[in-house]
C-alpha cells in the first residue's frame, strides 16, 4: 500500500481481557479520513522492535462518520509483533501509519436478511454492518460467541442492544443447522471467526441443501509461521532472509523493496508477483488452480517457498 | 477552459460539431504502437496528469460540455430508459452525486462550486445557470432523483456497477452516448455477460484477469484505460435503440468523403470505488475527431494507417467497420501518398538547388 496517512491515537479502551478499542483520528488535517463502506479494513503500521509491523484491522465505528476510526484489536497468544505491540506499547498520542479503507467484505444488498455470525473478536467487521443496515431498513441478526468479549461492551453495538436482533452465546455452541433451518428464503449469511467455525457453518449449509453463494466469510488470514527461506528480488539486487515468523512481504518491506499490497491475508491479488525460480507453497485464496500450478507467481502476503530460495521479478 | 456555446445540432441533424485546434491537438490518440492489439491496458489514474490533457483531473469536461448536455437532455426526453437505478444502487446513486460535485467543484472552480455544512448542501452549476440547496441522501430535497439530477450535468456516460460474488452487476446508469450497445438490455448483467459479444478477448483470459483486478479497485485507487471505435458524422447517440436512424449511414462513406463523415471516437473509460457504497463507478468520456482534423498530425495519420491494415477481421466486424474500411484505407492511403510525394518534391527541389 503506497498511500499511507498518519493517525493519532486519541483513545485506547480496554474491552475485555484481551481485547483493546483504539480510536484513531487524522494527525495531518490537510489529509482527512473518508467515509467508508461496511466491511471495510484500514492496514495499521505498528513500529515494532526494528521493523514497521503492518496489520489489517477491520474499521468498527460508523461508516459515514470520517471523524473518526476506531479498530478492536485481540492480544495473540503468538504475536508476529503487532496485537503485542498495542496491547503493551501503543498510547494516547501515538502516531501510527494507516492506508485508506478497503473492503474486502461487503454486504450482499439484494439480501432479504442478513445473517451475521461471528467468532470471538470475529464480531468487528459486523459492527459496520449494522448502522447501514438500519440506515436501508434491511432484516438482520447478529450471533456472536465468545466467553470473554461481550458485546455491551463495544459502544459501537450500543444502539443496536435494545433491537432483539443481536445474540451473545457464551460456552455453549449454537446450532447451527437449526440456525439456519428457520431464515427465510433469500437469507445471506456472514461469518467472521476461526475455519472451525466457517467449516461448521458451510457444513450446515450443504446438509440443508443451501447454495454456497449465499455464504460468505472472511477469514482473519493472519500469515502463518512456517520454514525459513530465502529470497531474491532479482530487479532490485536484494536477497533477504525469511524468517519462520514473518512473511515473505514483510521479509522484502523490511528490506526496502516495495511492494504494491492491500488485504495481506492472501485474497485481494495487490501483491501478486511473477516467480523467475524456485516453487512457491501457496497459500492464498486468490490464484487460480492453473496459475498456482504454474510455479510462475505467487502472493507474497501469505504463501511461502517449498524450494530453499524463491526469486521473483521485483 | 473556453466552453463553446451550446448547440443543439451538434451531434445530430446538421451535425455542427467541429473540434479547435485545442481540442484536436488534446485528442487521446489510443495506438502507442503500429498494430492494435487485445491487452489489459488499464493503468493508475493518476492525479493531477499533465496540464491540459484529458486525464489532468478526475473528471475531464471540454469545450463540447453545453452541446453535449444538450444531446443528453434530447435522448433522455425520447427515452427515459436510458438512465436506469435499480433499488439497491440508491446509496451508490447519492456516493456519485457526491463525487462528481465535489471533483467538478475542485477541479472547475470556474464553472461549479460546492458548499456543504453536514449533510446540507449547495450545489452550483455556473455553465447551465443553476443553483440548488438540498441534503445530502434525501431524494425529495432534489428535484429529480440523485443520479438523473447529477447525470444531466454531466459530461460522458455513466455506469454503476455492484459488486458481489466476486462479480459486477450493471444495475444503474446513464447511457446517453454508446457505441452500439444498451443499458436497458445489459442492465443486471455481470461482468461477462454484459461483454459477451466481444470477440477473441473471452479466449485470451483477458475479462478473467481484468474481472480480478476490477473487483480488487478500492477508494483513491481510480484506474483508467482507453477504447475505441469508428463512428460515420459526429454522432454521440450510436445506440441500438435508435440502429434505424444511423445504421445505413455505413452505406454512404467513399474514399472522397471519408476523411469529413467519418469519425475516430475514443473512450476515456475511468473506474473509481465509490467509499460508501463500494459501487464501481464505470465513466465512458467519448472523444470525437474527424479523420480529416485527426490527419493534421502527421505521426497519427500514419499510425492510424498501419493500425487499421493490420486490424484482425473478427475485430473489423466487431467496431461495425467492415462495409466502410476499404475507402477508410483509401482515403489514408491517397493523404500518405501526397505526403509522400510532397516530401520528394521537396527533395528534388532541393537538390536542384
Amino acid at each position: 500500500m503506497s498511500r499511507f496517512m498518519k493517525a493519532r491515537v486519541a483513545a485506547v479502551d480496554q474491552l475485555s481481557s484481551s481485547v483493546r478499542r483504539l480510536t484513531l483520528v487524522p494527525a495531518d488535517e490537510a489529509s482527512p479520513f473518508t467515509p467508508f463502506s461496511p466491511g471495510s479494513h484500514v492496514v495499521l503500521g505498528i513500529p515494532g522492535e526494528g521493523r514497521v509491523c503492518r496489520n489489517a484491522y477491520s474499521l468498527i465505528s460508523p461508516p459515514d462518520d470520517p471523524s473518526q476510526y476506531c479498530i478492536a484489536v485481540r492480544r495473540q497468544p503468538v504475536s508476529r509483533g503487532g496485537s503485542e505491540a498495542i496491547h503493551s506499547r501503543v498510547k494516547v498520542g501515538d502516531e501510527l501509519e494507516l492506508s485508506p479503507p478497503a473492503n474486502l467484505f461487503l454486504p450482499h444488498w439484494q439480501a432479504r436478511h442478513h445473517l451475521m455470525l461471528a467468532g470471538g473478536i470475529g464480531i468487528t467487521p459486523f459492527l459496520s454492518y449494522l448502522p447501514e443496515l438500519e440506515r436501508r431498513g434491511a432484516s438482520w441478526e447478529l450471533h456472536l460467541r465468545s466467553q470473554d468479549l461481550d458485546v455491551a461492551r463495544f459502544p459501537e453495538a450500543a444502539p443496536y442492544l435494545a433491537s432483539g436482533n443481536i445474540t451473545q452465546h457464551r460456552l455453549e455452541r449454537p446450532n447451527l443447522k437449526a440456525l439456519l433451518a428457520r431464515q427465510p428464503a433469500g437469507t445471506h449469511v456472514y461469518l467472521c471467526g476461526p475455519q472451525a467455525m466457517i467449516d461448521a457453518v458451510k457444513d450446515a449449509a450443504r446438509e440443508l441443501h443451501w447454495s454456497l453463494a449465499r455464504i460468505h466469510h472472511e477469514v482473519f488470514a493472519a500469515p502463518e509461521p512456517g520454514t525459513p527461506f530465502m529470497a531474491v528480488a532479482r530487479g532490485s539486487g536484494v536477497e533477504v532472509a525469511v524468517g519462520a515468523q514473518e512473511s515473505l512481504l514483510e521479509a522484502l518491506e523490511r528490506s526496502g523493496v516495495e511492494v504494491t499490497s492491500l488485504c495481506r491475508g492472501g485474497v485481494c491479488g495487490q501483491c501478486r508477483v511473477e516467480m523467475l525460480e524456485g516453487e512457491a507453497e501457496h497459500r492464498d485464496a486468490f490464484l487460480d488452480e492453473q496459475e498456482r500450478a504454474s510455479q510462475r507467481c505467487v502472493m507474497p502476503c501469505v504463501s511461502r517457498a517449498r524450494s530453499q530460495r524463491l526469486v521473483l521479478d521485483l | 477552459m473556453q466552453f463553446s456555446p451550446r448547440d443543439d445540432q451538434a451531434f445530430h441533424g446538421q451535425f455542427t460539431f467541429k473540434n479547435s485546434d485545442y481540442a484536436i491537438q488534446r485528442f487521446p490518440f489510443p495506438f502507442p504502437e503500429d498494430e492494435y492489439r487485445y491487452s489489459v491496458n488499464i493503468e493508475p489514474h493518476v492525479l493531477p496528469g499533465k496540464p491540459g490533457s484529458i486525464t489532468e483531473h478526475m473528471l475531464d469536461i471540454d469545450e463540447h460540455y453545453l452541446s453535449e448536455i444538450a444531446e443528453r437532455e434530447r435522448v433522455l426526453a425520447k427515452d427515459p430508459r436510458r438512465c436506469l437505478v435499480m433499488p439497491h444502487m440508491q446509496p451508490a446513486a447519492w456516493d456519485f452525486l457526491e463525487f462528481v460535485m465535489t471533483h467538478y467543484a475542485r477541479d472547475y472552480p470556474e464553472a461549479f462550486s460546492f458548499e456543504r455544512d453536514g449533510d446540507d448542501c449547495v450545489w452550483r452549476n455556473h455553465l447551465l445557470e443553476l443553483e440548488q440547496s438540498f441534503r445530502m441522501g434525501d431524494d425529495a430535497s432534489l428535484p429529480l432523483p440523485p443520479l438523473d439530477y447529477i447525470g444531466r450535468q454531466m459530461q460522458g456516460d455513466i455506469a454503476l456497477l455492484d459488486q458481489r460474488d466476486g462479480d459486477l452487476f450493471m444495475d444503474a446508469g446513464m447511457i446517453t452516448c454508446p457505441a452500439d450497445w444498451s443499458l436497458a438490455f445489459d442492465a443486471g448483467m455481470s461482468f461477462k455477460q454484459w461483454h459477451g459479444p466481444v470477440p477473441l478477448a473471452h479466449e485470451m483470459g483477458v475479462f478473467d484477469r481484468a474481472l480480478k483486478y476490477l473487483c480488487a479497485i478500492q477508494v483513491g485507487g481510480p484506474v483508467r484505460r482507453l477504447n475505441w471505435t469508428m463512428t460515420i458524422h459526429p454522432r454521440m447517440d450510436s445506440s441500438p435503440e435508435t440502429y434505424a436512424e444511423w445504421g445505413s449511414d455505413r452505406t454512404t462513406i467513399t474514399a472522397e468523403n471519408a476523411g469529413r463523415d467519418v469519425h475516430l471516437r475514443v473512450e476515456l473509460q475511468t473506474l473509481v470505488r465509490m467509499p460508501r457504497s463500494h459501487a464501481l463507478f464505470f465513466g465512458i468520456r467519448t472523444y470525437l475527431i474527424s479523420l480529416e482534423d485527426l490527419c493534421t498530425n502527421p505521426v497519427w495519420q500514419t499510425r492510424l494507417l498501419k493500425v487499421l491494415k493490420t486490424l484482425p477481421a473478427e475485430l473489423i466486424d466487431y467496431k461495425g467497420l467492415t462495409r466502410y474500411l476499404p475507402s477508410v484505407l483509401e482515403w489514408l492511403e491517397a493523404r500518405e501518398a501526397s505526403v509522400a510525394a510532397k516530401a520528394n518534391a521537396e527533395a528534388t527541389a532541393q537538390a536542384a538547388v
